[in-house]
This record gives structure tokens, sequence and C-alpha cells, in this order.
């Protein structure tokens, strides 16, 4: 998805033609009442109407019908810019719909009738009822989300994830989740289904991507009401203006009261209706930014929570680590070489298929250039692990060569005369306090020395700790380990604490125990164990990879089943919330400029002294009150961009955030309306509208 | 303006930065059940508790809390509507004063229990000893109280976690009044009769003029008739508790209300003392004192950006009258400037601290006339009322109000950095936002739709006696002024009539209850959240930067909202003076 994704871009003409249709079926009333301060806009555009009809039937010489007309017109387009706005957002998630929506084409499933025979009838995918178990071959979609109970095969989850290469699911496991619409590529896989058609994972991401199911998010509602009071204020300030004006007439002697026009102009231009008309266009855009991210939310709510996130849970395999514990160090005895360690314990390891023994020979590889010898010439008799020696070795020419844990050997060489020298004793211990695990390799009763395992902390993952801690968020790693192992992974990840030998139970009351504290913790799990601390968490993200149990707990789920994605999501959650928040600081600066355009406009018959608040100094009273309405009209459109890409986040702290935002669109939205504003009017004049 | 102008400033801001810290920790204690005083209060708040039949222990919601409130309050207006109504046959009436008006006891009666105190009666001739007694000083006293009480149960609601009650009303309304207003009062209004502030119960008394004059009706006038009355005691509290319904009419320009330097200082002191330590009760309460000195900044930044506005264009003098030759400029022999309206003994800038100071906070007392300032010291004045008296504003009410602008700013602010907004710990919901903007437009809905009835009504335009947009300004001042609960007047107005006495008297309404009732309303819902602790990603409510926003944010609102109306008024009358 992320590839056909990225290449919808902002401009794309398709768009950009569905949006302009879509500003004008949004002219409806009942679109038009969802939004508080643009339907205020909405009704005083059609006042203006009325009266540049009224204008154009009377004779009585009141204000130029152009005038009115010209405020009309750029009050129409001010409702129209915002639903604009609106339309080319929920026009990106719709093309993002449409992709997702080719990948489920009516599929035909094979309902297994008896289990044990696999004797199948075929069903439309959308009968199937949760609980069916279907079977599916190598070459087939599968028909709905469901469980693996039987079989291993290969699965192309592109159509999902945009990832190309195949995954493999499995009965059993943190691999039996699959999802309706991707394909098995190879092998066959025996299904339960869990889900009911048009409630697959796939309608319910279409759903979200396409904001049919968007619900305001507490701080928008929040946003929403000071926006309506802002709105209500205003309406207030213009309505009283037109009394005051009819008394300052009155005891002026001169002028004529303030028209209709021009107040609706005011009110217009006073009401937020920058941030009124961009707001559901950020939170459309802030969710589309997250799909691209390859996230899919449940709920625009747990996108605007994880901007508050401030601890994050980590599990440590596969997230921190690479997962395997790794060969990292051949600590010779003394008297023994690195190269001799080296060859023993290669020897000792080739018949070893596990991920740490294949290290050793990796190691063994990389450090002295060691190969697997012509091995019928030795005629080695290999002697696997077991779990009662704990070793595994090769015994050859009447020689035995072990490795194992470092108990083990040393009862194995005690056994045989020999003893485990002082300086071997004290790498063992040294390499267990560092986190890691230590081998030891014997030659018969003679100890060779000790070989380091480690836990290879992912590169680059300290990097985006500091980064997390930057934007203020407390990692935590979670690790079956004991804890002086966690301690030094802990160390060397740079998380800033850990849960050691942790258990279900224990993480469920570690969250809880963050959230007493008035913290929003954040968690990544794949497994059906991580199911209850999923629920639990306040976001809670599962990856694509992992069970049912996990998807279905988490609010949102990664299809990249990448953990340290929760950065990106963090990112997006507090972009939504700076970007309402500069646009609503630049809405109101506005409003100082546009008072001093209109007001002396306004009131230059009556108070003429009043021209000294003029500062523009505006061509005419008409011209300054038309150059306010089309600027902030304008601003509108100039600001679509800005809602769709969201205000840069950089993880520098509050304050620090905070005095940007301030300087740029607090003081640049006191400033850039009166340059906007005079530089409408100069135009205006010189083609001789004013 | 001279140095010297300059050195009575500095003195007056250090006084009362000075005052600050020790008031502000005595008030907190007392708030909080450790009164330093409690060995002598503890057997009368007793008695007060056992008599009204109240558990002190039981504490109440946050709508229980606003029942008992304005219950309370309804009693009071009551007792003060019935006395004025009655007094012509109560005791201590030696001038035998008629009963009052009804709209006149109405406008009274909610002026006083709303700490407003406009007064659209002159107290000389119109209200006998028992009503300014037991009717007006007793409301200066407990509406403050109440003011301080609905502060208290707001600071509580930021410091308790998970509670589901806000304090009890009784007890907050006996310990403000008891343990802080009747303390400070007492020393105060001792001082003050040192200083030559009358208190007794005797008549009026007769004085023979030096020098006979002849009135406008041709006749000899010989004798002069000089008021008294137990005038001290109500003068302390009402500069101390933010009311400033003053003994006689012109208030504290009278001499037996403030008759020597020192009197005005300390009175001028008193108008900022309690509103300014309650910033400090508040950082103290709260736990961090460095949220309350950031408010006091906030507060202090507007102040005295006022006082400079003031102090300017009062001491620049009238243009008009300096086309004429006239010599306004300050001297050893006189003050210069603008002195039209106040009192020489005080000068200019003893005026113009008065004048921001008892706008700033909603105390509403004068030494000078407002009318006759200058257009733009007007605006001064005129402004800091529209701000919704928050820049030290009401004892209480001053604080919380300003706490609702810091939430709205909060939120802002907290957007801006990415972050659901909190201030100190306590996220920033829907609830908060509803109530925060109910509790900020309400009072400029009653200015901006009282003023446009009284302009556009016939009998609201006979009242006021001043030609072109100065006519104007009158009105809109009185509108700030009582939707403000300030209680200060422009003058020049015709008030004490009923159709002003009756919608003035439903803008203190307003502006009082329906602030209050929001604001109890957020101490409630803060009171039941969980408190979220500190983090780099949270947006600190303590440094400059947030000063600079809150600021913004106060006078954004505040211009917004009020812009228009002021152009018609002050801002075009300044023009028009400079451009003639």
């Amino acid at each position: 998805m992320s590839k056909t994704m990225s290449k919808i871009s902002s401009v794309d003409p398709q768009i950009l033609r569905e949006a302009v249709v879509a500003s004008f079926q949004k002219l409806a009333p009942r679109v038009q009442l969802r939004n508080p301060v643009m339907f205020a806009v909405y009704l005083g555009s059609m006042l203006t109407t009325v009266l540049w009809a009224h204008s154009l039937a009377t004779t009585v010489t009141g204000e130029s019908s152009w005038f009115i007309f010209g405020v009309t017109v750029w009050l129409w387009f001010t409702v129209l810019f915002a639903n604009f706005a609106e339309a080319i957002a929920e026009g990106h998630g719709k093309a993002q719909a449409a992709s997702l929506r080719k990948t489920r084409t009516s599929v035909v499933a094979h309902k297994l009738t008896d289990h044990s025979s696999r004797e199948s009838i075929e069903v439309h995918a959308t009968d199937l009822q949760p609980d069916d178990i279907v079977i599916v071959r190598a070459g087939e979609t599968i028909p709905v989300d469901g469980e693996v109970i039987e079989g291993v095969a290969s699965v192309d989850e592109s159509a999902i994830t945009g990832e190309s290469a195949p995954v493999v699911r499995e009965s059993g496991g943190d691999r039996s989740a699959v999802t309706g619409g991707t394909k098995v590529i190879s092998d066959w896989l025996i299904i339960r289904v869990t889900s009911r058609a048009g409630q697959t994972f796939l309608d319910r991401m279409i759903a979200m991507v396409e904001g049919a199911k968007r619900q305001k998010t507490p701080n928008e509602i929040a946003l929403a009401i000071l926006l309506a009071a802002l709105t209500l204020l205003f309406l207030l300030v213009v309505a009283t203006l037109l009394p005051y004006s009819i008394f300052s007439v009155h005891v002026s002697g001169q002028g004529k009261s303030i028209s209709l026009t021009v107040l609706v102009a005011l009110f217009v231009c006073l009401a937020p209706t920058t941030i009124g008309a961009l707001l559901s266009a950020i939170g459309i855009a802030g969710m589309n930014r997250l799909s691209q991210t390859n996230v899919v939310a449940m709920s625009g709510r747990a996108v605007e929570a994880a901007g508050d996130v401030d601890v994050l849970l980590l599990d440590k395999t596969g997230t921190i680590t690479l997962g395997n514990r790794q060969a990292t160090r051949f600590i010779p005895a003394d008297g023994v070489t690195e190269q001799e360690l080296a060859e023993a314990a290669h020897l000792a390891s080739m018949a070893d298929e596990t991920a740490e023994g294949r290290s050793i020979a990796v190691l063994a590889k990389r450090r002295f250039g060691l190969r697997g010898r012509g091995l019928e010439q030795i005629k080695p008799h290999f002697v696997p692990f077991s779990a009662r020696t704990r070793m595994s070795g090769v015994r050859l020419n009447g020689h035995e060569i072990y490795k194992g844990a470092a108990e083990a050997v040393e009862t194995h060489i005690r056994s045989l005369g020999g003893f485990l020298p002082e300086a071997v004793h004290t790498a063992v211990r040294q390499v267990a306090e560092s986190g890691g695990t230590p081998l030891i390799v014997s030659h018969d009763a003679k100890v060779l020395g000790a070989i380091e395992l480690k836990d290879v902390v992912k590169g680059g993952i300290k990097e985006r700790f500091a980064e997390l801690r930057l934007m203020g968020i407390k990692t935590v790693m979670i690790t079956g380990d004991n804890p002086l192992t966690a301690a030094a992974i802990a160390a060397e990840a740079g998380v800033d604490d850990f849960l050691a030998e942790a258990t279900p139970e224990a993480k469920l009351s570690l969250i809880r125990d963050y959230q007493k504290g008035g913290r929003l913790v954040a968690m990544t799990g794949d497994g059906t164990n991580d199911a209850p601390a999923l629920a639990q968490a306040d976001v809670a993200v599962a990856m694509n990879s992992g069970t049912q149990a996990a998807k279905e707990a988490g609010n949102m789920v990664d299809l990249d089943s990448n953990p340290t994605k929760l950065i990106e999501i963090v990112s997006v959650g507090k972009q939504l919330l700076m970007t309402r928040g500069a646009l609503t600081t630049f809405s109101i600066a506005n409003d100082v400029a546009k008072y001093f355009a209109i007001l002396p406009a306004a009131f230059a018959a009556t108070y003429p002294a009043l021209k000294a608040l003029d500062l523009m100094r505006l061509a005419s009273p008409a011209s300054a009150i038309l150059s306010a309405v089309i600027f902030n009209a304008l601003i509108i459109i100039a600001l679509v961009p800005l809602a769709l890409r969201g205000v840069a986040y950089r993880p520098v702290g509050a304050a620090q955030l905070l005095r940007n935002n301030l300087l740029v669109y607090g003081l640049g939205g006191l400033i850039v309306p009166f340059i906007g504003i005079k530089a409408i009017d100069l135009l205006l004049s010189a083609m001789g509208l004013a | 303006m001279t140095a010297h102008g300059f050195m009575q400033i500095g003195l007056y801001l250090a006084a009362l930065l000075g005052c600050v810290k020790p008031l502000g920790i005595y008030m907190a204690r007392v708030y909080s059940g450790r009164g330093p005083l409690k060995r002598f209060v503890e057997p009368l708040e007793r008695l007060l508790f056992r008599c009204g039949g109240i558990d002190r222990e039981r504490e109440m919601s946050w709508r229980q809390y606003a029942a008992a409130l304005l219950m309370f309050s309804f009693v009071g207006f009551l007792a003060v509507y019935g006395l004025q109504r009655l007094q012509a046959v109560l005791p201590l009436n030696p001038e035998a004063l008629p009963a009052v008006s009804p709209d006149s006891s109405f406008n009274t009666a909610v002026s006083f229990v709303t700490n407003t105190n406009w007064q659209g009666y002159a107290g000389e001739t119109t209200m006998s000893y028992l009503t300014q007694m037991l009717g007006l000083t007793v409301q200066n006293f407990v509406s403050a109280a109440a003011g301080m009480a609905v502060l208290v149960a707001l600071i509580r609601g930021f410091t308790r976690r998970h509670s589901p009650t806000i304090g009890n009303f009784w007890v907050d309304l006996v310990r403000g009044t008891l343990h802080i207003l009747l303390p400070l009062s007492l020393v105060l209004a001792i001082v003050l009769v040192s200083q030559g502030v009358v208190q007794t119960f005797s008549r009026y008394r007769e004085a023979t003029l030096l020098e006979p004059s002849v009135n406008a009706a041709g006749k000899t006038v010989t004798t002069q008739g000089m008021a008294v009355g137990p005038a001290a005691s109500q003068v302390a509290i009402k500069q101390l508790g933010t009311n400033g319904g003053g003994f006689f009419n012109v208030n504290s320009a009278h001499p037996f209300e403030n008759p020597t330097p020192l009197s005005n200082f300390l009175e001028m002191l008193a108008i900022l003392l309690i509103p300014a330590a309650l910033c400090y009760t508040f950082g103290e309460m709260v736990g961090d004192r460095r949220q309350g000195w950031a408010l006091l900044a906030a507060m202090s930044v507007i102040f005295l950006a006022m006082l400079a506005v003031s102090c300017y264009s009062e001491q620049r003098g009238n243009p008009a009258l300096a086309r004429l030759g006239v010599d306004q400029t300050a001297s050893r022999q006189q003050s210069g400037g603008n002195m039209e309206g106040k009192e020489v003994r005080f000068g200019i800038v003893n005026s113009a601290i008065w004048s921001v100071a008892t706008t700033a906070a909603s105390n509403g007392s004068v030494n000078s006339m407002h009318d006759s300032y200058m257009p733009l010291g007007g605006l001064a004045s005129m402004w800091l009322m529209q701000l919704g008296e928050v820049i030290f504003g009401g004892v209480g009410s001053g604080l919380y109000g300003m706490l609702v602008f810091a939430v709205v700013a909060v939120f802002i602010a907290g957007l801006m950095v990415g972050r659901t907004p909190e201030y100190l710990g306590k996220k920033i919901g829907a609830f908060e936002m509803k109530m925060a903007a109910l509790a900020i437009l309400l009072p400029c809905a009653m200015v901006l739709l009282g003023t446009a009835s009284a302009v556009s009504a016939q009998s609201g335009r006979e009242g006021i006696f001043n030609p072109g947009p100065h006519g104007f300004s009158e009105v809109l001042y009185a509108f700030s002024s009582t939707a403000n609960n300030n209680g200060s007047a422009f003058a020049g107005l015709a008030a004490n009539t009923p159709f002003y006495n009756g919608l003035l008297g439903l803008a203190m309404l307003v502006g009082r209850f329906l602030v209050m009732l929001p604001v109890l309303a957020i101490a409630g819902s803060l009171a039941a959240k969980k408190i979220v602790p500190q983090g780099p990603g949270t947006l600190p409510t303590h440094t400059p930067l947030f000063v600079v926003l809150l600021v913004a944010v106060v006078i954004v609102i505040g211009a917004l909202s009020f812009f228009p109306a002021l152009a018609l008024g002050p801002i075009v009358e300044h023009f028009m003076l400079a451009a003639h």
C-alpha cells in the first residue's frame, strides 16, 4: 500500500477535478450545518446575495450593486474554498480506499464440510460465517480474516502491506492470523473464519481511510467549542455595531449607519474562518499521513492519544535486539591462541543447526577464514545437544571437543580430571555480568577458553530512543531475561527502564501502575499473550504479523510489523494537534489587521477622524473592505497544502516548539494580512476596480 | 512626568510586591485550615457553625457549593433590599432619610451582593447609617469572601485528584471573612481614623462659611451642611474587598474618606493588596510558587502598560487647552497635565495610579472623576474592565477569571506543542473549554448588548448628558463597569432611572454569577481528574514565554471584542481632540 499511496500526490489532476465538483456538492445545508463557523459564513453569503438582488431591483441610491456583488462573490468563494479543502483531503483517502477495494473482488471459498476427509463445497466468500472452516490452496485468495488451524504456507500480503516478499503463515504460535484479500503462494492452509464478511480487517481499513467512520476526537471537539464561542462573540460584536453606528450617526450628525453588507463582511473576516475551513481537512489528512506510514488506526482518538504518550513499552526480542544470541568474541585460556580456540569451537558447532551454533561458525569464519573441512576425511562423530549434558560437540580420532554452558563443561572436565583455569572462570563471570551468555570449549580434559554469546542490539536503535526521550517519552524494555542480563542490554540500547523476568501479568500490572501515576502508555505487541496488555495500554500497536487476538486488542495495526514505528505514529499525532493549534493562532492573529482595514472604512463618513486608524492607507473604503474579504478567502486556499502536510514536528521540547510556532504563526499571523490586504488593494486599484 | 512622579509609582509597586509573599502565605494557611489566628477566631467560628447547623467536615460537590453560594447571595440581596425599603422606620437614621425607591433598592442590593458596588445613588443623601453598616458594609465583607471562596474551590480543583468534592462553601466563607478581611479592615480602619477619616453616629454638621456666597437662585448662603457618619469602618473594607462603594457620593475624593497623602497611599495599596497576594496563595496551594508568580507577572505587565498610557495622556494635558496657551507643564508649583476632575492634593500621578488600580482590580472606588480624563486615560480604565476584570481583578474573582484565561491559553499552547493541553497536570477537555468559553463570553455579551440597548432605547438615550462620542463612552463605561463587577462610573450618565437601574442590575448579576457557575463547574470537573506528571513534553506554565502568551490571549480577546465599540468612543474622541 505504501507504494500505491506515495503515488497519490496532492496535485493529482483526478483528485483536483473531483474535489472541485465536491466543493459545490457540499453546499447542501445539511453538510454545512456540521461546521458552525462555516455555516455562519454560509448564511452571511446568502444574506448578501439577497442584498445584492435587492440592490438591483431598487433604484434607491444606496451602496453600489457592484460592491455588494464583489463582497457576495468572495463570500461564496470563502465557503467553496473550505469545501474544497475538505474534499481534497477526502479525495486522498478515497484514492487509497479504491486501491484497497480492488483487492476485495469477490472470491469463491472452499468450505470444508468434513475436516478429516478435506471434502469441501464452493461457497461465496460473503456467505461465510465465523467458525466456518475453509481450505485455501496455492494460487487462491484467502476469502476472509481467519486463524490458521492447520498447515504452513507462504502468503503474499502485498495487497495490504505493500511488501512484495511473501510471509510465512502457520498454525499455532504468533503467525497464525491471515487477512482476507491476501494470496497463498505455496502449499495450503486450513483456516477458521474469525470475522463476518464486510467486517474484515480490509473492510475496516477501507472505512478508516475513506473517513466514513470518522468521529471527532476529544481535542477536536474542545477546539470546535472554542471556535464556536469565538464565532458567537464576533457575531455579537458585529450585531451590536449596528445600533452603535446608528447612535454615532445620530450624535455626530453626519454620515450613514453601517450597511448590512459591510457588517456581514466584517463578521466573516473576524470569525475564525481560516481554521474553521481547514479543521476537518487537517483531521482527515492526519489519518492519511498515518496510513502512508503503513499503520492503520482503528480510531482517530487513538492517533491523537499517540501524541500524548509518555511511556513506551517495548519487547526486547525482535524490537530492541535482533532476537538471537550471537557469538561475538573468543576468549582463549592461557597458553591457547585465539585461532586454536576458534578452530575447536568451529568443529564443535559444525553440526549445530541452532542460530547460536551457526553464529559461532560465522564468527570463526569472519575472524580466521575457517571453513567446513572435508568432513568425510576426518570422519567425525557428532554429539548433539541434550538437555541432560547441556553440551554439544564432536568426537574425532579419539579426541573429544565439546562446547556448552560453563557449569556443564566444568562438570565434564572435572570427571576427566581436568580443572577450570582461574582466567577462564573470571572471563565467564565477566561475560555473564555484561549481559552475555558464556560458553566454554573443551578439548578432552583441557579447557581452551570461552565464547561470548550476546544479544545484539539493533543498529540505530539507541538514536531512536534518544529521539523519543527528546519527545518526552520514556522507554521501558520488557524481557524474560534475568535482571543482570536485562540491565546490561538496557544500558547498551539506551532505554530508560526495564522489566526483567516479565510475565503477561507483570506486563499488565506495569501498565496499570504507570496509568495510575497519570501516564499514557503505548506498547507494541504481536503475541496472543500480549493481548491483555495491549487492551490495557492507551495506544496499542499490534504487528500485522501477529495473532488475531493481538490485532483485536490493539487500536492500531502496523502493516510493516516494525515495532519502532511508534515514533512515526507519535509524530503524526503531535502534528495533528500542532497543525490545529498553529492555524487557530494564525486565524485569530489575522483579525487585528482586518479591523484596521474595515473599521476606518466603515465609519469614514460618520467619523472621518478614524482615518487615522487606516494604517495600510488603502485606496478607498470599498476597496478596503473588499480587500479584507478577498484576503480572508485566499488565505484558506493558500493554507490547504499546510493543512494536508501538517506543521513540521521536531523533537525539541515543549517550550522550544511553542516559541517557534508562536513566532511563525502568531507573529506571522499578525503581519501577513497587513501585507496581503495592502497588496490586494493595490491590485484592485490598478485594475480600476476600487 | 517628574522624577517625583516616577518615585511615587516605584514606591507604590514596591510596597505592593513587598506584601504579596507574607499575605499570600498567610491566606494559603487560612484556607488550609492552619490560620495563625485560629486560637482567637475558632470559638466564634464554632458558634457560627452551630447557629447555622453546619457540619464543617462535610465536603460539597461543585453543584452543592454553587447552590450554597447562590442561596447565600440571594438572602443577602433580600436583606439589603429590605433594609433600604424600610430604613425610614428603622433606627440609626438621624437625618430621617426616606425609603429608597424600589428600582434603586434593587440595583443597589444587586450591586453590593455581586461585589460590584456600582452606586446609582448618593450615599449621604440616600442611605441611613443602619443601611450603610448592616446592609452595605456587611455585603462588602461577605461578597468579597464569597469571591475568594470560589477561587479556593477552583484551586482545590487543581490540587485534588479523583475527588468528587471541592470543599465546603460555608467554611471557606467564614474563614475568608474572619481570618483575612476582618483583621485587615480593623487595622486599616484604625489607621484611617488616625488620618482623619470620620467614624461617628452623630448627625450631619452645619458650619458657618467664612465667606458667604450667592447661589444660582440669587440667595446668599452662609452655612454649609457637612455629611459625616461611620465612614472609616466602611472605607477600609471597600478598599480591601475590591468593593469600592463610597460612603459619600464622591467616594475617596472626599476629604472625610481620604484626607491625607498617607491615607491615599494606604487606600491605593489596599485596592490591589489581596488580589495580588492571592496569586502567591495560589502558587503556595498548588505546590509550585512559580505558577503564582507567573500569573502575577502577567497581571503586572498589563497593569503597567495601562498605567503608562494613563499617566502619559493625563500628564500631557488637554490639546484644546494647550491651543489656548494654558501652561500644563509639571513644575514645583503645579502638577500640570489634565487636572479637570482631579483633586489638587493628589495631582496627576496619584490620580492615575488610583484610576488604573481601581479599574484593574474590580474595586471601583475613585479619588478623581474618570469622566474628565483625557480620552486615552479613560480608555485605559474602560479597557481594563472590559478585559474581564482579570488584571488583579476582584478579590478571588480576578484570579479565577485569570485562571479561566490561563485555561484557554494553555489549550492553544498545548495544541501548538502537539499534546492534549494540560494545566498543572490537569487535562483540559471539551467540558472545561465549554465552561471557560461561557465565563469569558457572557460578560462580554452583556457589555455589548447592554450598551446596544441603551443607545437604541429612548429611555437609555435620555440619560446621556454629553454629546458626540463621549456620550457613547459614558454608556459603554457603565456597562463595562457593571457587567464586570467593577462599579466605578464615568459619571455624566443619569443612571438612577428604572431603565438603567434594571438593566445595569441585570448586567451585574450576569457578570457575577454566570461567571462563578462555570468556574465552579470547571473546579468540579478538574477535581475529578487525575494529575498527569510533568515531563519534557509538558508545556511549562511558569516561564516568561507562557506569561507572554497569557498576556497575548487576554489582550487579543479583549481587543477583538471591544475594538469597534472603543473606536466609536474614546478612540475617535482622541483623534478628534488631536485634530481640532
